[in-house]
């Protein structure tokens, strides 16, 4: 949810190559770097976009954080409206919005209603957990899928691929949490001849130091990232599959055939470079939306992450923080969007003339 | 595309491959390990002695603050229980005030001056004493700095005065009677450390561990979202808990946390659904508490909102402000259905505003007086007030319409979903439409009093003030945009009078005696329909905790408790009985089988390719 909406507000990466190649090699130079400050100068004004809309956007969710926070318990009406004033939400909107681009510009994010921290300090606490899980299983889906999905094109039609396709079809069709309290329940409590293996949830057992403690989130990690491998990579095997498909009848193919290549090499060295390029989107894609988090997952798994700290700050709605996160997120999936426009260039010359 | 080129540049298969991904491998392997090494100093280590009784506890609420001034979520006021005293604690038996940092409590005869008696046993974690003077800072800072008042400010509103006028004595004057003062829940705070303190409003006590404190544990560890960790303090006066470490670890999921308990890698879970208590009581080694609840469960009737000034705002349905509706609609409900169908029997059925748990508040409706189930008595009380069937067989209000109520409901509620079905088809036998509103996030409606009725519900404390405070006149919001302290709008002289005496007769019987009238007539009125008193449906593990003291003691609940009885007193099960499965060697299997299975793909793979590549060379 949170990264299909970031990705709506973020600009959309260029899509296939271009027409065809043309123009003296001395001229890329220059006009590499005239696309590139295009492509730059576009994700700075979406970042300014994304941090002066989400104020407003936020404003919308129905709900009185004062009311939500001090909801079932004693508080006297000079309290309410202390809070208010705490929280600046008695100032006229207009002065509200004035007062969140002062600091916003100047890199404060604002404080926490909730937690009464800075909103900045919630954020790093939970990114690095968030990076871990999201990042670890991005490197093992991206390389499952591309692997299997070359392998599967390669022979497409044959069992291996057919089984390839359907396991990941079925897997990518799962809900996340649902397979993540399966794998808990077979294999940290344990059934039948399968002993409990991994934790039930967390990312620590809390005590552990040095080495210890790596070992100690390396073994709750486990689950998790199984459970977002096996529900994500079909995606990056689909794509790369059909990618290289289109590629498979190609001339420059049949050439290196005659030329006496090995099979692997052909595919290695000729076909896979030049189907990676929608592979390349969507890995980038991908990337942006690692930020983000997995709130179902990092719920099943209790996972301390920014997609739990995300929904937490929703339900208030505790405004500084969705702000804050929305624009993290939104950020991830802009840079990352900007940095696959600038390698397509360098990775097929005709893009970007 | 120079083919060429990048045939002559290839490297002899296999090796050139395998390199390339052993360095890859590396360098990731490298990066992620900096991943997982913990950004800030590493937390405390717990001592390693193998026969360490652990006391787990699963819990899902987040942490707002550890400062007794923020905090106002449950878990974070829980531990606050644990780790600091209050002037008084509540009996585990009926939830009577006892002694807790005051030994004993007493007032003036014009009812203005209260004296505490302070314990000259108890001293900070530290190995300071703890003193009057610690209190009397604790009430000033709350008094006087608006940044220190936002949990516990609404209990100085009517200080005049705090003083410590000796060590083992503290004086407390107030501006009008008030009957509440030994049930002040406020964590009375270490002058010598939070006086140090620059800005309240934004100090979290979350840094610097141990955290000095005098209850009967000390914190010793905190990472959001991950674990909250205590160690008994050996010198608490009422003595040391039994358990070497009690920790309060974070399950989000609720059925995450069931498998936790059946693994035993925690001890106790709460809030269990009752699908899950169900699966839970056929196991070994399991006990299912399935305790009374502090909760009522009710519905409420806009009763027309208004302002404290009678300005009238909202648009609650107008027939609602005849009584006679307002009984009909309470008689067609039947609250046996409710607590079988929808809390399958892990309900009380309603009665009076204040549970049972509380028996010397707890009040239920004479023979006379009850509003007993009966459809046919209700249709005739609509007819007796003019609200007449049309030719379709519907309820007509004034304005010529078919009456037709806009219900509240949370979202986040199965139970109101549940109820509202039942409501849908119980009313509308009667002839009046009902339509479920069901948000994520009922303030909005609820504030401006555009709805007709609302599915409420509120914890109730031991002394029963407050929840009887938000029904009266003087909590109107002063603006129909202001936020009042109101529930629902009601006002009503007469139950404003019982309040008012309530809040100044300083003798306990006779004070009980007016809270039951207050609930009489509030039940009289129709406007809260209280249905069910929900259960607390806890579980714990028997192999790990022995016995533990619930609330109240002869049959009651264990998380959330009116005092720290329950982890005070929990005793550890025999050592070899545990079954616990979180240990070192568990951890080590664990790795030891993820990382036989991925070099298994790894080399599975390899060798499918090698053998695919060599038949094809």
């Amino acid at each position: 949810m949170t990264a299909d909406a970031a990705s709506a507000a973020a600009s959309a990466p260029a899509g296939a190559p271009g027409g065809p190649a043309r123009g003296p090699r001395a001229r890329t130079g220059a006009s590499y770097l005239r696309y590139g400050a295009g492509k730059v100068g576009g994700a700075a004004v979406s970042l300014l976009a994304v941090l002066l809309t989400s104020f407003f956007l936020f404003r919308l969710i129905p709900g009185d954080p004062v009311k939500y926070m001090t909801g079932g318990r004693q508080v006297s009406a000079e309290q309410l409206a202390a809070y208010r004033r705490e929280f600046g939400l008695d100032l006229p909107l207009w002065e509200q919005f004035t007062d969140y681009c002062r600091k916003a510009l100047t890199g404060d994010l604002g404080t926490s209603y909730q937690f009464r921290a800075p909103v900045i300090d919630k954020i790093t606490e939970a990114l690095p957990n968030t990076l871990l899980l999201t990042g670890t299983a991005f490197v093992l889906y991206t390389a499952l899928g591309i692997l299997l999905g070359t392998r599967s094109a390669w022979r497409h039609g044959g069992l291996g691929d057919r089984l390839n396709t359907g396991l990941a079809l079925t897997l990518y069709s799962i809900p996340s949490f649902w397979l993540g309290l399966l794998l808990i329940i077979v294999f940290s409590v344990g059934m039948g001849p399968v002993p409990g293996l991994f934790p039930t949830g967390g990312m620590e057992s809390g005590g552990e130091e040095g080495f210890a403690y790596v070992v100690d989130v390396a073994h709750h990690l486990v689950l998790p990232v199984v459970t977002l491998v096996a529900v994500d990579y079909g995606q990056t095997l689909l794509v790369t599959r059909s990618a290289l498909l289109d590629e498979m009848g190609s001339d420059y193919l049949t050439t290196a055939r005659a030329k006496g290549l090995r099979d692997d090499l052909v595919r290695r060295r000729h076909a896979v470079p030049n189907a990676l390029l929608p592979t390349v989107t969507l890995v980038f894609i991908n990337l942006g939306r690692t930020v983000a988090g997995v709130i179902l997952v990092e719920t099943v798994f209790s996972w301390p992450g920014l997609g739990g700290l995300f929904y937490q700050a929703l339900s208030v709605p505790d405004l500084p923080l969705v702000q804050g996160l929305f624009f993290v997120f939104a950020a991830a999936v802009i840079i990352m969007n900007t940095l696959a426009d600038l390698i397509y260039p360098l990775l097929d010359p005709r893009v970007g003339r | 595309m120079n083919t060429q080129d990048q045939h002559g540049r290839a490297r002899p298969g296999p090796r050139g491959r395998r390199s390339r991904t052993l360095r890859f491998g590396t360098a990731a392997l490298m990066l992620w390990a900096g991943l997982a090494t913990p950004l800030g100093p590493a937390p405390q280590r717990a001592e390693a002695a193998e026969d360490k009784q652990v006391l787990t506890v699963a819990v899902a609420q987040s942490v707002d603050s550890l400062s007794p001034f923020l905090a106002s979520r449950l878990v974070s006021t829980s531990i606050h229980r644990l780790t600091y005293e209050y002037l008084t604690n509540y009996d585990p038996k009926d939830a009577r005030p006892i002694p807790g940092f005051a030994t004993k409590w007493s007032p003036s005869a014009d009812k203005l001056t209260w004296t505490y008696t302070i314990r000259s046993d108890s001293t900070w974690s530290d190995g300071k004493k703890a003193t009057a003077e610690d209190a009397a800072w604790t009430f000033n800072k709350i008094m006087t700095d608006e940044g220190a008042a936002p949990a516990n400010g609404s209990y100085v509103t009517n200080f005049r005065k705090v003083t410590a006028p000796s060590p083992t004595k503290l004086v407390i004057e107030l501006k009008k009677p008030q009957a509440t003062m030994a049930a002040l829940d406020v964590p009375i705070v270490p002058k010598h450390i939070w006086e140090k303190v620059g800005d309240f409003s934004e100090f979290n006590n979350d840094k610097t561990f141990p955290i000095v404190g005098n209850g009967p544990f000390v914190l010793t560890g905190y990472k959001p979202d991950s674990y909250v960790r205590l160690k008994p303090n050996k010198d608490f006066w009422r003595g040391a808990p039994k358990f070497d470490e009690l920790v309060f670890r974070y399950y989000k999921d609720g059925d995450a946390a069931v498998a936790a308990l059946q693994k035993g890698e925690v001890s106790f879970v709460q809030g269990l659904t009752p699908a899950q208590a169900a699966a839970l009581e056929k196991q070994k080694n399991i006990k299912v508490n399935d305790a009374p609840g502090r909760r009522f469960y009710a519905l409420a009737t806009n009763p027309g909102a208004r302002t404290k000034d009678g300005e009238r705002f909202g648009d609650g349905h107008e027939s609602l402000l005849d009584e006679k509706v307002r009984h009909a609609l309470f008689m067609a409900v039947d609250r046996e259905t409710i607590i079988d169908k929808v809390f399958q029997g892990h309900a009380v059925k309603g009665e009076g505003y204040i549970p049972p748990r509380f028996p010397q508040y707890f009040w239920k409706p004479s023979a006379g007086q009850e509003l007993a189930h009966d459809p046919a008595k209700a249709a005739q009380l609509l007819d007796e007030a003019g609200y007449r069937k049309n030719g379709d067989g519907k309820r007509v209000g004034k304005d010529g319409k078919p009456i037709n109520y806009r219900v509240l409901c949370h979202a986040t509620d199965p139970n109101d979903k549940a109820v509202g079905q039942y409501l849908t088809e119980w009313w509308g036998e009667l002839g009046i439409g009902v339509t479920l509103n069901c948000l994520d996030n009922v303030s909005d409606p609820w504030l401006a009093g555009t709805y007709d009725l609302a599915f409420d519900g509120w914890s109730v404390n031991p002394d029963p003030d407050f929840v009887l405070s938000i029904h009266t006149c003087a909590a109107l919001p002063t603006t129909p945009d202001a936020i009042g302290a109101t529930d629902n709008f009601i006002c009503d002289k007469k139950y404003d009078d019982l309040y008012a005496q309530q809040l100044a007769e300083y003798d306990p019987a006779r004070r009980a005696e007016i809270v039951k009238r207050m609930e009489s007539r509030l039940y009289d009125t129709g406007y809260m329909n209280v249905m069910a008193y929900p259960n607390a449906v806890e579980a714990y593990r028997t192999d790990q905790i022995k016995s533990i003291e619930t609330m109240p003691s002869d049959a009651g609940n264990i998380y959330g408790q009116d005092g720290y009885w329950s982890w005070w007193s929990a005793v550890p099960a025999a050592a070899e009985e545990s079954s616990g499965g979180s240990g070192s060697t568990g951890v080590v299997v664990g790795v030891v089988a993820g990382v036989v299975v991925l070099a298994g793909a790894g080399v599975f793979l390899a060798m499918r390719r090698r053998s695919t590549a060599d038949d094809r060379e």
